[in-house]
């Protein structure tokens, strides 16, 4: 009996690792409150999986995770959405393995069961053998819920959940802002960068919300740009912020020129946007759409993070997938217009590759620190990992909400807020 | 010797000195290989078509960004380049696509190994070069460098392909 009780003293409780402040190193390393957040985290939550861009057309589909999961995102014939568990119904086989395409119906390959592109199972082999067995009505695969905002598409397995527009809450209005960087245009993927490090998905969470890694980390980034470009990224003196949205989102504006990019369209082109412009009034472009697409073309100056795994990080999206306890795999979205000149996409494109990927000039540098987090946190019995930088300096936001200084881990603090809420739901009291 | 066979051993000497440089850093020497309008890319799927400036690639260096890149790696400031040792890379299966008088397109197997925080990472990629004939051997005129990995997720890298 006494060493029950022992047991359960010592059993590790992530809500319970969870400080206003810190949080317990464990959170990184143990294998056990990974499995727990599958559940609790990933399955309870509405969790992003694409965007509308990259499934534009009845039949097209992409595959996605949820959690561990692996699900189909997918258009029907009536161009509905939908999010379905990439699971066989008769024996639990993948029906779909590319990464994203066009087809008329999902076929398993081992006895040939196909499904609809709303999931309903069609047809099967030899289908005598199943009379009176099973029926068809009560098998397609098994499909999410799914909601979308500006195109974001969001899923989640709990019916009961609040709707993803109450979930986004304080951040829609950053996300509308953050749409705006199409240029005139609708936002759309134009590709993605993959990777993977080994670490800790929530080492990938705090990142986005740090501002104070940038100069120190980035140096060699920042030494790459023009002076004037240089300058703009200069933002850990300026009047950034970063703002607690609730249910664990947060903003992090680091360049609050750059908030509103229909905004100050009467602007200098910069020098790093000059052919740019040049390429645009040579297709015959306005001066007032050449404005307006190099604005945008800029990306805008703030990290918006959705927990638990996108951010609408400036100009593009970072969407991290919990692999196991120590790895995490990572994409990095680029975004242009739908229908935009193609000199703007081009940019676009090129912006991203500088920075971005696994071979852009910013992301191996956070990938070396990431995985310098994971295994020095492993040092020790015992150890906390800090997020109280600015806890001294809090204000509150026009929009009510809470808000510290531009390098402050406020943002962390509140994802990892929602972490505990998430985690301690079901414990005994 | 035939005029193919000495083509084809022209070719593959050059790549072989343009790999030995790479593996042991000699990047401003492999600055000098280039020409100036060169494009180095590594696209971000295996299969992508031609059209690399429409799509998103990895890298798609012109001669500034492939300074920039250079510079990146050797200026101290990179603390993932900084802990990034020697790579070495095994390059072979060389064979001549076109060998016209202007430009020679060849194409290679090529397997790069980093030791990276004590672990091998092995990236075997199908590496086509564009090179252009001069009185004083061939200049760099384009490099594509499609790493098996683009399809699925690479770790980061702080060296050149």
């Amino acid at each position: 009996m006494s060493e029950l009780i022992e047991m359960q003293n010592i059993s590790l409780k992530a809500a319970e690792m969870v400080e206003e402040g810190r949080v317990h190193k464990a959170l990184y390393s143990d294998p056990a409150i990974f499995e727990e957040e599958l559940d609790k985290v990933f399955n309870n939550t509405w969790v992003y999986v694409g965007h509308e861009s990259e499934v534009p057309d009845a039949g097209c589909y992409k595959t996605a995770w949820v959690g561990r999961q692996p699900v189909i995102l997918s258009r029907d014939r009536k161009m509905n959405l939908h999010v379905l568990q990439n699971r066989c119904r008769h024996r639990g086989a993948t029906v779909c393995e590319g990464r994203k395409g066009k087809t008329k119906s999902f076929t398993c390959p081992y006895h040939g069961w196909g499904y609809g592109l709303d999931g309903a199972l069609r047809a099967l082999p030899k289908p005598e053998e199943y009379e009176g067995v099973l029926d068809k009505n009560e098998l397609p695969l098994e499909r999410l819920r799914v909601e979308t905002y500006q195109g974001l598409v969001f899923a989640t397995y709990r019916e009961d959940l609040e709707s993803l527009y109450d979930f986004l809450g304080g951040a829609r209005k950053w996300i509308d802002l953050f749409m705006k960087q199409g240029g005139g245009y609708p936002v759309k993927v134009l590709g993605e960068h993959r990777f993977n490090f080994p670490g800790n998905w929530k080492i990938q969470l705090e990142n986005t919300t740090d501002a104070y890694h940038f100069p120190i980390i980035h140096k060699s980034f920042i030494t790459s740009l023009d002076d004037a470009t240089a300058d703009i990224f200069d933002f850990l003196h300026g009047d950034g912020f970063v703002e607690d949205l609730g249910n664990g989102h947060s903003v992090m504006v680091m360049i609050p020129e750059l908030v509103d990019l229909e905004d100050n369209l009467d602007q200098p082109i910069p020098p790093r946007f000059q052919k740019l412009a040049d390429e645009l009034r040579a297709e015959g472009r306005s001066e007032e759409e050449v404005q307006k697409l190099v604005r945008a073309a800029h990306g805008t100056g703030f990290n918006l993070n959705l927990f638990p795994n996108v951010s609408c990080s400036m100009a593009f999206l970072r969407v991290l997938r919990p692999v196991s306890v120590g790895e995490t795999e990572i994409q990095h979205v680029a975004l242009g217009g739908a229908g935009a000149p193609a000199p703007f996409n081009r940019k676009r494109m090129r912006l991203h590759e500088h920075f971005q990927g696994p071979m852009g000039f910013g992301t191996p540098d956070d990938g070396e620190a990431w995985e310098r987090v994971h295994k020095g946190s492993q040092a020790g019995q015992d150890g906390w990992i800090l997020v109280n930088r600015g806890m001294n300096n809090l204000h509150q936001s026009p929009d009510g909400n809470v808000a510290g200084a531009v390098c402050s881990e406020t943002g962390m603090r509140g994802a990892y807020r929602q972490y505990k809420k998430v985690m301690a739901a079901g414990e005994d009291k | 010797m035939s005029t193919q066979t000495q083509i084809l051993n022209d070719v593959t000497a050059f790549i072989w000195h343009e790999s030995d440089l790479l593996d042991h850093k000699g990047y401003q020497d492999w600055l000098q290989l280039w020409n100036e309008d060169g494009l180095y890319i590594v696209p971000a799927e295996f299969n992508a078509d031609g059209n690399y400036e429409d799509t998103l690639n990895l890298a798609l260096d012109d001669a500034d960004m492939r300074s920039m890149r250079v510079a990146r790696l050797e200026n101290g400031e990179s603390v993932s380049a900084n802990s990034t040792g020697n790579t070495i890379r095994m390059v072979s299966r060389v064979r001549v696509l076109e060998a016209g008088d202007d430009l020679v397109i060849a194409r290679c197997a090529m397997t790069l190994n980093e030791m990276r925080h004590g672990k091998l990472v092995t990236y075997p990629a199908d590496v086509e070069y564009r090179l252009q004939p001069t009185g004083d051997g061939y200049r760099l005129a384009g490099k594509v460098v499609r790493l098996m990995h683009a399809d699925s997720f690479l770790r980061t890298v702080s060296f050149i392909f």
